[in-house]
């Protein structure tokens, strides 16, 4: 079993999405976040004060796949978040060590 | 006193005298100063409160209603009989008003200013002093202590709105008055005035905590917009009420108050473009309230053809006051009271000499009405504005001194002002987010 993080743009979470039900992934957990990687922030303009934006808006997915899906999310992911240009995001892959169903107990690969 | 006072006022009021209660003015008048009413704790409050940072944007509404509801009453204890009664020392009534109407002594219900009740001119005027000192709070947000600016406000209507607003607009035996000063509604009297003590207050405060480093970014321009909208609605009551009549030249401010902002929006929406490349919705108003000031002083002496240019180049300065001055300067005008009021209500309060249409039943009083002397009235202009200038500055200087005194200092603790007035001053948030 194996979690999958991704940092996406936040407008590619539909595409995103649409690409990993295309692959029968469709538990998922998204949260807002910010952050940057080697992407310049952006800047505003208030009244001729220019602010540089540091902290760029992001969406994290957090996917639980059994061992057989991962390649198959990561594909998905990417498909559905590429744009080509730079702050498209990274994915990161980690083991888990277990997972249970809270309503009905079950846990390990069945839970997943 | 009283007949003095009321003869004093009947002077000051540039219209026909009249005895008799007339229902239009009447109507119009107590329109006029519910609509400038609104413009402090609804326009001004949101047009700044929006341009704030989320955690202090409660205090800075909180700042202006403070200065309104304190601002008022002040003016009712004490503003309105230093402005508009007479000293009964003709050197002294240069400057000020007496005592005589103090708490509205000697005022009856049914006192007549000219068409209308006196009460109705004295709440009126009210709402003027409140947003004067209001538009002052506009240089010091996110870091004066809430007590030092309502001690402030308190002495500083009665001790420096007050007397200017008698050297301007108090009659026979003001100084400027005599002068033959022109200002219809208040270019001097307000913005002039509101925004020199806004810098002032900027000055002594002290700059914010990472000025300059931090992105101090606006809660909400749409709801800076929103006030912007409110304020330039209620500026009708503010210039054409300044007529105190339902009349003709109320009809002419209406034209000027809505002509010249309109324009001053778009020139500012212009420079914006040539200089960043960007058109902005917070230029747009902030073009529109420059606008706004810069009419204020000539809106009922001025044509289309005045107002535009008026407009226009009030754009013009106010835009450079805000965004070269400030810079070049280095101080912390937060939210530019004195780029936009100081600067803008000058150069309307100087147009006006050349501007004002040469029309002995617009105008007041003065060398352009009495020689059509351009001249000699730009340099009674020059001097109200020098006058006004100075009386401000060195009275907010004072003031401001005995306010931080009588509050033990007149700036948050660094951590108060790292953590947010909303939360740490006033224990309140400004929304609840879920």
């Amino acid at each position: 079993m194996k979690k999958i993080e991704a940092i996406i743009k936040p407008f590619k979470l539909d595409d995103v999405k649409e690409a990993l039900t295309d692959v029968e992934i469709s538990r998922i957990t998204i949260s807002e976040v910010k952050g940057h990687g080697r992407q310049q922030g952006h800047t505003e303009l208030y009244r001729g004060n220019e602010y540089v934006v540091e902290y760029l808006p992001k969406v994290k997915i957090e996917i639980v796949v059994n061992d057989e899906f991962v390649e198959k999310a990561i594909d998905a992911i990417i498909n559905g978040a590429k744009t080509g240009k730079i702050g498209d995001g990274k994915i990161f892959v980690m083991p888990v060590e277990e997972v249970i169903r809270i309503r009905t107990g079950e846990r390990g690969n069945e839970a997943v | 006193m009283l007949k003095k006072s009321l003869l004093a006022l009947a002077l000051s009021v540039p219209m026909f005298a009249a005895d008799k209660l007339d229902t239009g003015d009447t109507a119009w008048m107590m329109i006029s100063t519910a609509l400038v009413l609104l413009m402090t704790p609804a326009g001004l409050a949101l047009f700044y409160g929006g341009m704030t940072r989320a955690k202090n944007a409660l205090n800075t509404y909180a700042m202006v209603v403070g200065a309104f509801v304190i601002g008022f009453v002040m003016w009712i204890i004490a503003g309105y009989s230093l402005a508009f009664s007479t000293n009964s020392s003709a050197t002294l009534q240069n400057i000020v008003g007496g005592f005589d109407n103090l708490f509205l002594n000697g005022i009856n219900w049914n006192d007549l200013s000219g068409s209308y009740p006196l009460l109705v001119f004295i709440v009126f005027q009210g709402t003027f002093a409140a947003i004067t000192v209001a538009i002052a709070s506009g240089s010091v947000i996110e870091r004066m202590k809430y007590s030092t600016w309502l001690v402030f406000v308190a002495i500083w209507v009665v001790a420096v709105y007050a007397p200017i607003a008698h050297m301007v607009w108090g009659g026979e035996g003001a100084y400027l008055f005599d002068a033959g000063a022109l200002d219809f509604a208040g270019g001097t009297v307000v913005h002039m005035n509101g925004g020199l003590a806004g810098l002032v207050l900027a000055i002594l405060v002290g700059k914010r905590q990472g000025l300059n480093k931090v992105a101090m970014k606006p809660m909400s321009i749409m709801l800076t917009s929103l006030g912007a909208a409110i304020l330039w609605f209620g500026w009708f009551g503010f210039n054409a009420g300044s007529a105190f009549g339902a009349n003709e030249i109320a009809g002419l401010a209406f034209l000027t108050t809505s002509f010249a902002p309109a324009v001053a929006a778009i020139v500012w929406l212009l420079l914006e473009y040539i200089t960043y490349k960007r058109m902005t919705l917070l230029g747009a108003v902030s073009g529109v309230v420059a606008g706004l000031v810069a009419i204020t002083p000539a809106a009922g002496f001025v044509d289309v053809m005045g107002a535009f240019i008026i407009g226009a180049v009030g754009s013009i300065v106010a835009f450079y006051g805000v965004v070269g001055l400030k810079k070049k300067l280095g101080y912390d005008d937060s939210l530019d009271a004195f780029g936009i009021h100081f600067l803008a209500g000058l150069w309307g309060a100087l147009a006006v000499a050349f501007l004002a249409v040469k029309d002995n039943d617009l105008l007041w009083d003065g060398p352009l009405k009495e020689n059509g002397d351009r001249v000699a009235q730009f340099l009674v202009q020059l001097e109200s504005v020098v006058i006004v200038g100075a009386f401000t500055l060195i009275g907010t200087i004072i003031v401001y001194y005995i306010a931080a005194a009588l509050t033990g200092g007149g700036r948050v603790d660094k951590d108060t002002e790292t953590i947010g007035l909303d939360e740490s001053v006033h224990g309140e948030s400004a929304f609840e987010v879920k």
